[in-house]
């Protein structure tokens, strides 16, 4: 049952993710990432990382897709139909070099991986839970979780900057 | 936990590299953005894989600063782009190439 869920979303995942790669209008790419983050979401779910789930609805199939498509079509650009360029192979040729090696990589891994995996242990209890998250963000992650914070003020601040037309 | 933790790998890996491919071969600025946002979907992924699998809450604890930090990169890259948009009234990465040796 859990491996039928996993391939149903796994296969959403995967189709989604290459009609973003794929699709000519940014908008369509767009609405075809808020599905690949969904589906994520479902994975974290059979993950029992409850908290995750939670963010991913919230964080970025919900505020920063929203961002997102509000710049596409603040922008409103035209389909990027444009003439083939020269350089373009080369970019194509670079894409798929890289495709190669990191396809070449996973399966290596793969192959060489030592041994039979260990069994996942059952999880203990309060497992991805915003209690258990909440905890270890306020004593063992303390010192990161201020430094998200001054992160998250600098990135206010400068998307204020650059998007204004003139400061004062 | 029924499904092997290799699978969530192998899916992780699948999606970084469309991302990859993306990044290396759209020339649409906010493509290119979104695919970086895929990418780091993917790590996330794997991060709560191996948490669930090693039972332990770091990985929960590192997606959550994966996405803070997405956040903020989103909200200045967008604001970046505007910015060029207004300047050149393009966002093809193939014309802004005034940086480039």
């Amino acid at each position: 049952m859990e491996l039928a869920i996993f391939a149903g979303l796994a296969a959403v995942a995967a189709v989604s993710g290459v009609l973003v790669v794929i699709q000519r209008h940014a908008v369509y790419s767009a609405l075809f990432l808020i599905i690949t983050m969904g589906a994520l979401a479902g994975l974290y779910i059979l993950l029992e990382a409850h908290f995750v789930w939670a963010v991913q609805v919230l964080v970025y199939a919900g505020a920063i897709m929203v961002l997102f498509l509000f710049v596409i079509m603040l922008l409103n650009l035209p389909r990027e139909d444009v003439p083939w360029r020269p350089d373009d192979f080369r970019r194509i040729l670079i894409g798929g070099a890289l495709a190669v090696v990191l396809v070449g990589e996973l399966v290596l891994a793969l192959l060489f991986q030592a041994g039979e995996q260990a069994p996942a242990l059952p999880a203990s209890p309060g497992f991805g839970t915003t209690e258990t998250i909440g905890r270890l963000l306020f004593t063992e992650f303390l010192f990161p979780f201020e430094v998200t914070s001054v992160i998250l003020l600098v990135a206010i601040v400068g998307a204020m900057v650059l998007a204004k037309k003139q400061l004062l | 936990m029924t499904v092997p933790l290799s699978a969530y790998l192998i899916l992780s890996a699948f999606l970084f590299f469309l991302g990859v491919v993306g990044v290396a071969t759209r020339r649409n600025a906010l493509i290119v953005f979104m695919c970086i946002e895929l990418m780091l979907n993917a790590v996330n992924l794997s991060f709560v894989a191996f948490a669930r699998s090693l039972n332990s809450m770091a990985g929960h604890v590192f997606v959550f600063f994966v996405m803070a930090v997405a956040t903020a990169e989103v909200a200045v890259g967008l604001a970046i782009i505007i910015a060029i948009y207004r300047n050149r009234e393009t966002v093809d990465v193939a014309e802004l190439n005034l940086l480039k040796w």
